[in-house]
């Protein structure tokens, strides 16, 4: 590693440009996930659910808040393969739904080495076209020393 | 009485699951598709996206709680990975939920664990869903 990581804390990075939920990605997210409800797939049936499009399932989150988390982590210029994921949390201040143009910030709030790995924070705010919070999201990224 | 039925549900995740994955979520780090380059960083083989489990995990959870809008939060920690066979029978995950008291609210949190060959894959999981 190039870097020094405890740097890394507190670096703040907004993901270039927004990110565009279309209703293919959305089916195509589904599906990848076995998820066949229809709001996930019948614009008809997530409008008479009372959303104005396709819904995404609940974990499509991580497409949008990888692009910050990619972002934060690749100050570490730490291979990607060497990179495992060790926890996960999303809370949904409202579902994603196709048509949204999401934006996503990212900040570094923890780094801690343990046994040779580095076990990395990133906390990620995904926020709609008003700026208003869609998902926040946080990670724990794993870096795996050299064995 | 359970607020919530979570019964107990079995997926399969086989290679070409994680192919169809790592598309959809575009993560495509090669510990998921090369056991090549996995075996080099000391895996076992090619594991399954911690975030493919945590997407079945979420499916059941949206199952429970009536659709897959009605997950308001969900977090896991990926205690162990899914060693996923280059073979067309895949590995099963099987996700078992236990619904606590309502809150005021009517959210409900579900506490949620997955195994895999009886190893708890993901582990300290808690959803908080609106039935």
């Amino acid at each position: 590693m190039a870097v020094d990581p405890e740097a890394l804390v507190g670096v703040t990075v907004t993901a270039p440009g927004t990110y565009e939920v279309g209703r293919a990605k959305i089916r195509q997210f589904a599906e990848a996930v076995g998820e066949t409800s229809p709001l996930c797939h019948d614009v008809e049936a997530a409008r008479a659910a009372g959303y104005p499009d396709l819904v995404a399932p609940p974990t499509f989150a991580v497409v949008p808040a990888f692009l910050g988390l990619r972002e934060v982590m690749g100050r570490l210029e730490a291979p990607l393969a060497r990179q495992v994921h060790g926890e996960q949390g999303f809370t949904h201040h409202r579902p994603i739904v196709a048509g949204d143009l999401l934006v996503t910030t990212a900040v570094a709030e923890r780094v801690r080495s343990v046994g040779g790995n580095l076990f990395v924070t990133v906390a990620c705010e995904v926020t709609d076209a008003d700026g208003a919070p869609v998902t926040s999201a946080r990670s724990v990224v794993v870096v795996r020393g050299d064995a | 009485m359970s607020p919530l039925a979570t019964p107990p549900r079995t997926f399969t995740v086989t290679r070409a699951d994680l192919v169809r994955y790592a598309g959809a979520s575009e993560d495509f780090n090669p510990i998921h598709y090369s056991d090549r380059v996995a075996t080099a960083m000391g895996l076992p083989g090619v594991i399954a996206h911690g975030m493919l489990t945590m997407a079945l995990a979420a499916r059941a959870v949206g199952d429970w709680a009536g659709g897959p809008d009605r997950v308001l939060s969900f977090t896991v920690r990926f205690t162990s990975p899914v060693l996923v066979p280059d073979d067309d029978e895949g590995v099963e995950v099987v996700v078992e939920g236990e619904a606590g008291e309502p809150a005021e609210d009517g959210t409900v949190p579900v506490a949620v664990t997955a195994t895999c060959g009886g190893e708890v894959v993901l582990g300290r999981a808690r959803a908080v869903v609106r039935p």
